[in-house]
């Protein structure tokens, strides 16, 4: 019984672990191409998730095609940022750009709570795996969790073999190694950005969808990924498999406590493993640090 | 047209940098002492809320606009303020005592969140004080028997000896004190070595290192004055509420923080009150030209979060220098008059920067 209880917690752990994975994937990604670091990501999650709910509920949209509409509204919305916003500021002070994403965050929220239909209420919507489960003996895992774990596992194929086959996938990874090498060979560094928020963007509202079950709907669904960016920073930041596992120790280790140990440790358990390791390694787990050269 | 000639170092670094600023100071303060007899008790608690609210700009601005070093979690230290301020004078500790004190506590947690983040730079510290801030607001949710929880605490109001600041009138002129004695410390401190050595960790880390300036400590000392400001601003803010629960101190809060220097003018103590000014004076513009909207627009409980969200991300985009930089320019226009030049205040963009990890 204590091993079931322990298992179903590291599941559960797991599955909210793929969200911040792969939330903080987007924002890894994002920073290792144009070395923004976005607070708008949590607003752009939780735009796809309101997207999708507007599609099933209102348009009786199937769950496929309202989950491929959000990602690419909110793929859209991506460059829509970058356009308006960030590319104007390309070449100022890494935290001028993060702060703008601090104000694009509050005007997603706004605009949401003032969007007819969606307003400060919490919203839930059916997916084809909701109350359905997986049992094996005394052990039961809903199905909303496995999606979860296997599509961002498939996520994850997709990604690396995006960025090692295809040419823009090439062009990133070189444009992230060094901006100015990249343009003299040629890159078109501003497609580039564009390209990069467009995909970062769209794995938000993939996130955003595929959590929806776990937290439902609402206007402050964003706060929920606020832990992808210890995830992140865990990881190291630019480091694309620390990433992933920075997300999930992150989920894991708050299921766990939210299990284990009293009430409160849940919510600041993240941050104070968080703390710890910065205390040892402030370059993350998996992070390389650069000397400054002068 | 004005030119300086300077003929010592001391010249230079002067608390007014002209006899006529020290006038215009002079004017400003008179000013602000007989406003409050001119108007009601609503605006005088709006100035209040600015006044304090300045003091932790100016906080906030010696550490980011000074140090360069960003932080998110300052509300943490703002809500150790509030509570052990609160929970001192409850105690029987008079105000006046109870007042450093909260700001000392503030200073010394600020230390031990420096610890780390001494050796985190740019966003990673950013991230840590977010941390921070999480942790606080949880302590203080938490930690029934001293803080009684989420239920909240009752705080008197701030006396010194028999005389109670118990109205908002009164409790004005303590405020503009307390933000006037914070601004000439502010002033002092960026005059000192330390200030000086805290500006040149800004600009550069490397270069600072180089003439011998310890990172460590004057990042350490940084954390420590902005945390102690934002402290004593935090006792003031209880004082003034009269109640205090651990969900006003919410990370967001800091987000406000960081957008009032920001909005004000990064790197600049005028810069920290305009800010601070503008973004608390922002709600109230917003209920008086309510009336003047149309009910569907007028009864949307987001609209002042999306003007905050706007004006955050206009004053980015087209005024990077904040209010007070505007201030500059104009101020520069007429000085300089016929031979105005644009590029005056162009920012120099670094394309290829490398604060990776």
């Amino acid at each position: 019984m204590v091993l079931v209880e322990f298992t179903q917690t590291v599941i559960t752990g797991v599955s909210v672990g793929c969200i911040y994975a792969l939330v903080a994937l987007g924002l890894v990604i994002l920073f290792k191409a144009t070395e923004v670091f976005s607070f708008v990501h949590g607003e752009i999650m939780m735009l796809g998730a309101f997207i999708a709910f507007t599609c099933i509920t209102f348009f009786h949209m199937s769950y496929i095609l309202s989950f491929l509409a959000a990602v690419f509204i909110t793929g859209l919305l991506g460059i829509g940022i970058e356009r308006l916003t960030v590319r104007p500021l390309i070449g100022e002070p890494v935290f001028v750009i993060a702060i703008l994403t601090i104000g694009l965050g509050y005007v997603f929220r706004a605009f949401v709570s003032m969007v007819p239909q969606w307003g400060t209420e919490t919203w839930g919507f059916k997916t084809p795996f909701s109350d359905q489960y997986l049992r094996s003996g005394e052990l039961v895992i809903a199905q909303d969790l496995v999606f979860i774990i296997v599509c961002t596992v498939l996520l994850i194929l997709v990604l690396a073999a995006f960025f090692r086959f295809t040419k823009a996938g090439v062009a990133l990874r070189a444009t992230s190694q060094n901006q100015l090498a990249a343009v003299y060979m040629g890159i078109g560094v501003n497609k580039v950005f564009t390209l990069t928020w467009a995909i970062t963007a769209a794995l938000g509202g993939i996130a955003g969808v595929l959590v929806s079950p776990l937290t439902f709907v609402h206007m402050y669904m964003g706060l929920f990924v606020i832990k992808a960016f210890p995830a992140a920073v865990l990881g190291g930041f630019s480091s694309i498999p620390g990433a992933i596992v920075g997300g999930l120790i992150i989920g894991v280790a708050e299921s766990l406590s939210g299990f284990y140990l009293p009430e409160g440790w849940k919510s600041v358990t993240p941050w104070i493993i968080l703390i710890l390791i910065l205390l040892v390694r402030p370059q993350g787990l998996f992070g390389i640090q650069e000397k400054k050269k002068v | 047209m004005r030119f300086e000639l300077k003929r010592s170092y001391w010249e230079d670094i002067r608390i007014f940098r002209y006899r006529s600023d020290f006038r215009w100071y002079m004017a400003l303060v008179f000013l602000l002492l007989v406003l409050p007899v001119f108007i009601g008790d609503y605006y005088i608690s709006q100035f209040n809320v600015v006044f304090i609210y300045s003091i932790v700009s100016v906080g906030m601005m010696l550490l980011t606009g000074f140090t360069g070093q960003l932080s998110l979690g300052h509300v943490g230290f703002f809500g150790i303020g509030s509570y052990t301020s609160a929970i001192l004078v409850s105690k029987g500790i008079p105000f006046l005592l109870a007042m450093p004190l909260a700001g000392l506590l503030a200073a010394a947690i600020g230390i031990l969140v420096a610890l780390p983040a001494v050796r985190l730079t740019g966003m990673y510290l950013a991230i840590m004080t977010i941390g921070f801030a999480f942790i606080v607001e949880e302590v203080l949710a938490r930690w029934e028997s001293l803080t009684r929880g989420n239920m909240g605490m009752v705080v008197e109001p701030p006396s010194i000896g028999p005389f109670e600041f118990d109205s908002e009138f009164s409790f004005y002129y303590l405020a503009l004190l307390i933000l006037i004695l914070s601004l000439l410390a502010a002033r002092n401190i960026l005059r000192s070595p330390t200030g000086r050595a805290m500006i040149s960790i800004r600009d550069s880390e490397v270069a600072s290192q180089a003439i011998g300036v310890n990172l460590m400590k004057f990042k350490a000392v940084a954390f420590a004055l902005s945390a102690f400001f934002t402290g004593i601003a935090g006792s003031l803010s209880a004082h003034k509420l009269s109640f205090i629960s651990p969900e006003s101190f919410n990370f967001l809060e800091s987000v406000k923080y960081l957008a009032m220097i920001i909005i004000g003018g990064l790197g600049s103590l005028h810069g920290a009150v305009l800010g601070a000014a503008f973004l608390l004076f922002l709600p109230g513009v917003i209920i008086a030209v309510k009336e003047y909207l149309p009910h569907a627009i007028a009864s949307q409980p987001g609209l002042e979060p999306l003007l905050m969200g706007l004006v955050i991300v206009l004053f980015i985009l087209f005024e990077p220098m904040g209010l007070y930089g505007r201030w500059m320019k104009v101020k520069h226009y007429f000085e300089f008059f016929p031979l105005y030049k644009k590029d005056t205040f162009k920012r120099v963009k670094s394309y290829y920067k490398a604060e990776k990890h």
